[in-house]
């Protein structure tokens, strides 16, 4: 069966975003700082070489050559590696970005530890806590390819500034449906159950959907809800499902510290106080290593993330 | 405009520096003083700006890179008209639009900034936005002498000497003194003209504190062509203050009720130096 699922890494559907939305938005540029062909930002340049700048490796400076763009009119993409682009560059985000609310989106890409074999230097685990406590910024971890491209039209659409977060590796696409909506904010109930509730962001909704067919077997009925907008949270979806099943579970390729278990934490304890267990990086660096592999040592492969929910309700 | 109709703008913007300054009980007197002319010039003179349309879509663009001197921004910007002058007494102060360092929400700022190093990126964004977009406004950006030692001013120069991006004007606000000191007993970052040089600009020397000189430089930077400009403008800091010139202490301290006097006091004989000038002017 898992070779009939149709696998697209995330930072593909970024590229080809893009590309198609270039066509829409002339005032569309983008900018990269010399990873043109891993964020995939090269797919628009070969068909809008006229609006792709690259700044070289200096990120510092992008994002405010971006925030200065933007302020005549235009509508950057700033890409990098989610490590630079969050990490490196992050007080020049805040400060050239952030505070003077400008309409730049940040579209970061391997970010993670499905970064793989480059290791823990690349692997970034902490931009999402970092760009959720800027304010008026918009954060979002989309799950697969459709939801990929749909957060990027939505980000272009959107007057503000907003961090987009992308994958290295391939990830089965699972919003492949008709009535599929994305709108940001919005969270989705992507398999309704009553006794726990397993929150996934990004790469990790796969994960989770695999742990709930799991658990069905023992007998274990899991809600999976697909949180792509981190912030703004969709607390209504949080709170209808954790006081259906009173039991939360997060899980996230990111650290457990600040990210969307920090999030549904903070969303949680202030409205509807629920047992909370945060799946993802605890606190501790990544390392090489296949993706695959390493979303399997940290627990946060189908059956890890089954293991852990199945000890949470026991 | 006749140099002193600016010596007499440049005055009055410096005892606005003074009084909000003194007002906020906090603030960076000594490199808003050393500006001041510079800021004079470009607002009573060089810039395509429309007080009454800040908005303007062809205005020339200003990025104070160098954010903490925002007491010598507003006075000017008061002073030409974009806000009223009492409101400087505002500056720092709970409630105010006047934040400590420039932001959007003031009429006519047209980027945040304050952590050094940033603002020029962002002029060099504004500057290829309107090669993109094939509008002849220029883009000019105030740094300070301390501020390059920041490497982001670097990774820009790079980016705008690479680019060519001749409708943008750098500004090096070289009055030798940073926090700690000289700049060159901190971390020295001489020769500033080669650095910009090796970075591709064309670098003008000139002096801060006279308006031929700023009048000419601007000039040659609006007839080059295929590359940017920087201007190294030779100041001093905290000039016009008897006592606060050449002082790093003056960098970002109030004056006390008697220091305000005083300052003012030597101000206001300026002031009417000028004005027996200018009328014996009137006469001849």
């Amino acid at each position: 069966m898992a070779g009939e699922v149709k696998k697209i890494a995330t930072r593909e559907s970024y590229g080809s975003a893009l590309k198609e939305l270039g066509a829409e938005y002339p005032n569309l540029v983008v900018l990269d700082a010399d990873l043109a062909a891993s964020t995939k930002t090269e797919v628009f340049r070969k068909a809008y070489p006229g609006r792709h700048f690259d700044c070289g490796i200096a990120e510092a400076n992008m994002m405010g050559v971006a925030a200065g763009m933007s302020l005549t009119g235009l509508i950057p993409f700033v890409s990098s590696f989610a490590m630079f682009a969050a990490g490196r560059a992050f007080e020049q985000v805040r400060n050239s970005i952030g505070y003077p609310h400008l309409n730049v989106k940040i579209g970061a890409t391997h970010a993670g530890i499905t970064v793989g074999e480059d290791g823990a230097s690349h692997q970034c685990n902490e931009d999402i806590a970092l760009m959720r406590t800027i304010p008026g910024m918009v954060v979002m971890c989309p799950a697969d390819d459709v939801e990929a491209r749909a957060a990027v039209r939505a980000a272009v659409e959107y007057d503000g500034p907003v961090y987009l977060r992308f994958g290295r590796a391939a990830v089965p696409v699972i919003n492949d449906r008709p009535d599929y909506h994305f709108e940001i904010g919005k969270g989705t109930v992507v398999r309704e159950g009553s006794d726990v509730t397993i929150v996934a962001t990004g790469i990790c909704v796969d994960s989770a959907l695999g742990a709930a067919e799991l658990l069905a077997k023992d007998g274990i009925r899991a809600e999976v809800v697909n949180i792509c907008t981190i912030k703004p949270l969709d607390e209504d979806i949080l709170i209808e499902s954790a006081r259906k099943t009173g039991r939360v579970v997060t899980v996230e390729e990111h650290s457990v510290i600040g990210g969307l278990g920090s999030a549904v934490c903070d969303c949680l304890c202030a409205k509807l106080p629920t047992p909370v267990k945060k799946l993802g990086m605890q606190d501790v660096f990544g390392e090489s290593g296949s993706a695959s592999e390493l979303v399997k040592k940290y627990g946060l492969d189908a059956e890890g993330v089954y293991r852990s929910v199945k000890e949470f309700c026991a | 405009m006749k140099n002193l109709e600016l010596q007499k703008y440049a005055n009055d913007v410096r005892k606005g520096i003074i009084a909000s300054v003194h007002s906020a009980k906090a603030g960076h007197p000594g490199g808003s003083l050393s500006a001041a002319d510079v800021f004079t010039f470009l607002y009573f003179e060089e810039m395509r700006i429309d007080p009454a349309r800040p908005d303007m879509e062809e205005r020339d663009r200003f990025v104070l890179s160098k954010g903490h001197t925002a007491p010598g921004l507003y006075s000017t910007m008061a002073h030409r008209g974009y806000f009223p002058v009492e409101d400087l007494l505002t500056l720092r102060k709970l409630g105010s639009y006047l934040q400590g360092h420039p932001c959007l929400s003031i009429p006519g700022v047209d980027m945040a900034s304050g952590s050094l190093g940033q603002g020029i990126s962002a002029a060099c964004g504004m500057a290829l936005g309107a090669k993109l977009q094939k509008k002849d406004y220029r883009v000019y950006t105030l740094l300070g002498d301390g501020e390059i030692e920041e490497g982001q001013v670097w990774e820009a120069a790079m980016f705008a000497g690479f680019r060519k991006l001749d409708n943008l004007c750098v500004i090096v606000d070289n009055n030798n003194l940073q926090i700690d000191g000289p700049i060159d007993t901190v971390c020295s970052p001489y020769p500033i003209d080669k650095k910009f040089e090796a970075f591709l600009f064309h670098v003008i020397h000139a002096d801060a504190h006279d308006f031929d000189s700023l009048r000419a430089a601007f000039r040659e930077a609006r007839e080059t062509k295929g590359m940017p400009t920087c201007i190294v403008a030779h100041s001093v800091k905290g000039k016009g203050v008897s006592f606060m010139e050449n002082q790093a202490s003056w960098h970002g301290k109030a004056p006390n009720d008697e220091e305000f006097a005083a300052a003012m006091a030597e101000l206001d004989r300026i002031e009417s130096e000028l004005s027996q000038k200018a009328e014996k002017e009137g006469e001849a």
